[in-house]
């Protein structure tokens, strides 16, 4: 469970000050599917960043069952974000040297897993996005919502807790958009995920359970948009 | 992982991965090549210190000669115009003075002394020449050939005649040591007969250099003829100390007019460590004298041993330092542009869990991998360039003074021969206005070598660690430059 208090987040920008965050109270219960909409600019990818420990807020605590992220030594941070934190990014952000199994593999190192079940679990990860037939293929080899689906099994493949998605289907066509929707639901609910969504497409808001809206700084919650799934 | 990674990097960055390899192989090439190029002259050098110096001796004693010191043997020649003159004499090197036999002995008593050996370092003159017509109260002339002359009263007329004939170096070798002696001898090796031995002391009798012995047609048998006696030929030895002759000492300071006297004596220290201490104690027990080490005589090598000595230490040695360094900054500065290019594909790495420690370790195991290749490609360059050096090089000569070090190098000595007759102080010279050549002794020896530069174990040690270092220094700029990145800047940065 995530618990945000007072969170503010400033940037110096020449000389004056940019308030990124300007205090998110915000609680995720574990399991839930929140999405983040809001105008560009507005604070929504330094939410999630705050959500991943990816940065720490200028004041205010982000803790994750309990544990504060924003007081927390980077190393420890680091191991919390290699167990329990799965990211998928806008541009995918894949090794373009290593195999679509290999860029799995990746998200498996820091836990000190062996060679051959790392290689294991990547091609189960890889098959659970339907890309069991491209296992060797280069991200150059692959199409944007193959990329996005090898995306998505190097996060999984951890067995996270916490799935964060920065504009996980910005890049892609609407058909590929509703396919990579559809298994990232199937996902959700099959692993019992704690999914954060940033998104400008309603679209994908929609399948959220909660919807926040992130204007200059601030989070305003929309409850439940759907039926709550159990 | 780690090294799947690693190669598919420098796959992907190959071109620029040789590039760095190749500034890197090019400054280790350049700095092997210098190294073996430094050693071969180094080697070359001693080559022929030891030819001129001899094996074992750490140190020549010699003195400078005293204004009108120089003394030949008495000889009366019979100057009638008309006159023909043959001269063969032996005449102590001009450019030594002389020291007394007590020194030797008073040297063999110093501290740090292993031994002594005397020697006479002289020049044996062999001349032939007719003196023109005198005719008495005319004007100076100048004597068949173009020489000057100066006449005092009087000029000569009618043909005169020079024959240069020959002038060899002879070197009194102290025997009495019983074994092989110290200086140039000591150094020769033994082609045919025997060397000289202490029950020769006072024998008439010679060995001789192979070189000298080849264009004088001599062999073990035959007879050489030094200030008019006939010395057997009893050895030939092969050395490139400059010596033609080599005759027992006792005899050499008979005949040149140097009994009791030496104007060389050869010195061994007990070891190199106490060099400096017994030139010092030297310096002090014999007044005067100039001591030599083999320092102070490499200093005094010129010629193109010199000038490749010079090239390998001076502008090999800060060409090749010049090319490493701007190849490591070139390796560094293309390693932290590498690093700039993949901020995103770090910070996507942090953001699943990697720590700094092993994205560094992942750019300095690239960079490590490309300062390997260049050190390979460099080992080999550098092998390469040594054998070009030997290959081409052409055979270095070296000139030094005489074996003493202390004699005025270089330069003909003049040889006046007396007045004429008539009251004249003019002197003569040879047909051609010249001086005669080596006439007053053997100021200048030259000796050819071959450099051949080899590359040393310790020179490729070298480049490993070169190699290694460029890698690690690039290495680590670029894994500074990793491990700065915060993973939501790395990841919010547009590529």
């Amino acid at each position: 469970m995530y618990k945000l208090t007072d969170v503010r987040k400033d940037y110096q920008k020449g000389r004056g000050t940019v308030h990124a965050l300007a205090g998110v109270d915000l609680v995720i219960e574990d399991g839930e599917w929140l999405a983040i909409q809001g105008p560009t600019g507005h604070g929504k990818t330094t939410l999630l960043q705050m959500l991943g420990g990816l940065d720490r807020p200028t004041s205010g605590s982000v803790e994750l069952d309990g544990r504060d992220l924003a007081s927390m030594r980077e190393t420890a941070v680091t191991r919390v974000r290699a167990a329990s934190i799965g990211f998928i990014f806008q541009t995918f952000n894949l090794i373009p040297t290593l195999s679509a199994q290999e860029n799995v593999e990746v998200a498996l190192v820091p836990l000190g897993i062996g060679p051959a079940a790392r290689k294991a679990r990547a091609e189960v990860a890889l098959a659970s996005v339907g890309l069991e037939e491209r296992v060797r293929h280069l991200p150059s080899e692959l199409s944007g919502g193959q990329q996005q689906r090898v995306a998505i099994a190097r996060a999984l493949v951890k067995e996270p807790k916490v799935l964060l998605a920065d504009e996980p289907t910005g890049n892609l066509d609407e058909g590929t958009r509703d396919e990579l929707l559809a298994l990232l639901e199937r996902l959700w609910r099959d692993l019992g995920l704690t999914l954060v969504v940033v998104t400008h497409d309603s679209t994908v808001a929609r399948r959220a359970q909660r919807i926040g809206v992130m204007k200059k700084g601030r989070l305003s919650i929309k409850q439940d948009t759907r039926p709550a799934v159990p | 992982m780690f090294f799947t990674y690693l190669r598919r990097e420098l796959r992907r960055r190959m071109r620029q991965a040789i590039f760095i390899a190749l500034g890197l192989a090019v400054g280790i090439g350049l700095v092997i090549t210098v190294t073996a190029a430094s050693s071969g002259v180094k080697k070359a050098q001693g080559t022929v210190l030891q030819n001129l110096y001899g094996v074992g001796t750490s140190a020549t004693v010699t003195k400078s000669p005293t204004a009108g010191s120089f003394t030949r043997p008495g000889r009366n020649f019979n100057l009638k115009p008309g006159a023909t003159v043959k001269i063969n004499q032996l005449t102590a090197t001009g450019s030594l003075g002389s020291l007394d036999d007590s020194a030797v002995t008073t040297i063999a008593k110093l501290n740090g002394v292993a031994a002594t050996a005397g020697a006479v370092t002289a020049n044996n003159v062999n001349t032939t020449f007719k003196i023109p017509n005198f005719n008495s109260g005319g004007s100076g002339g100048a004597p068949p050939g173009g020489g000057s002359g100066g006449g005092g009263g009087g000029s000569f007329s009618g043909p005169g005649s020079f024959s240069a004939g020959n002038q060899v170096t002879v070197n009194g070798v102290d025997l009495s040591s019983g074994g092989q002696p110290l200086g140039p001898l000591s150094n020769g090796t033994l082609t045919s007969g025997r060397t000289l031995k202490a029950s020769d002391a006072s024998s008439d009798l010679a060995v001789v250099d192979s070189s000298y012995a080849k264009s004088a047609n001599l062999k073990v048998g035959s007879d050489v003829t030094i200030a008019g006696q006939k010395f057997p030929v009893v050895g030939v030895v092969k050395d490139s100390s400059g010596t033609d002759i080599y005759i027992p000492l006792a005899r050499a300071q008979a005949l040149a007019n140097m009994k009791g006297k030496v104007n060389t004596i050869y010195v061994a220290a007990t070891s190199a460590a106490n060099i400096a201490a017994v030139q010092k104690e030297i310096r002090a027990a014999v007044p005067g004298s100039t001591v030599t080490t083999s320092a102070d005589l490499a200093s005094q090598v010129t010629g193109s041993l010199s000038s490749a000595s010079s090239l390998a230490s001076n502008l090999g040695k800060w060409l090749a330092i010049a090319v490493l360094i701007a190849a490591f900054l070139l390796a560094s500065l293309l390693t932290m542009a590498a690093v700039s290019r993949r901020v995103r594909e770090f910070g996507t790495l942090k953001a699943l869990g990697w720590r700094s420690r092993r994205i560094i370790g992942q750019v300095m195991g690239e960079s490590v991998a490309i300062g390997i290749l260049g050190g390979i490609a460099g080992v080999a360059l550098g092998f390469a360039g040594a054998a070009i050096i030997s290959g081409v090089a052409p055979a270095l000569t070296a000139a030094v003074g005489p074996t003493t070090g202390s004699a005025t190098p270089g330069g003909a000595r003049s040889f006046s021969g007396g007045a004429p007759p008539g009251g004249g102080s003019g002197g003569f010279a040879p047909p051609g206005g010249g001086g005669f050549a080596r006439t007053a002794g053997n100021a200048t020896h030259s000796v050819a070598v071959h450099l051949t530069a080899s590359v040393t174990v310790t020179a490729v040690v070298l480049a490993v660690v070169l190699a290694l270092a460029g890698g690690l220094i690039a290495g680590s700029f670029g894994g500074w430059r990793a491990a700065r990145l915060r993973p939501a800047a790395a990841l919010s940065r547009v590529e």
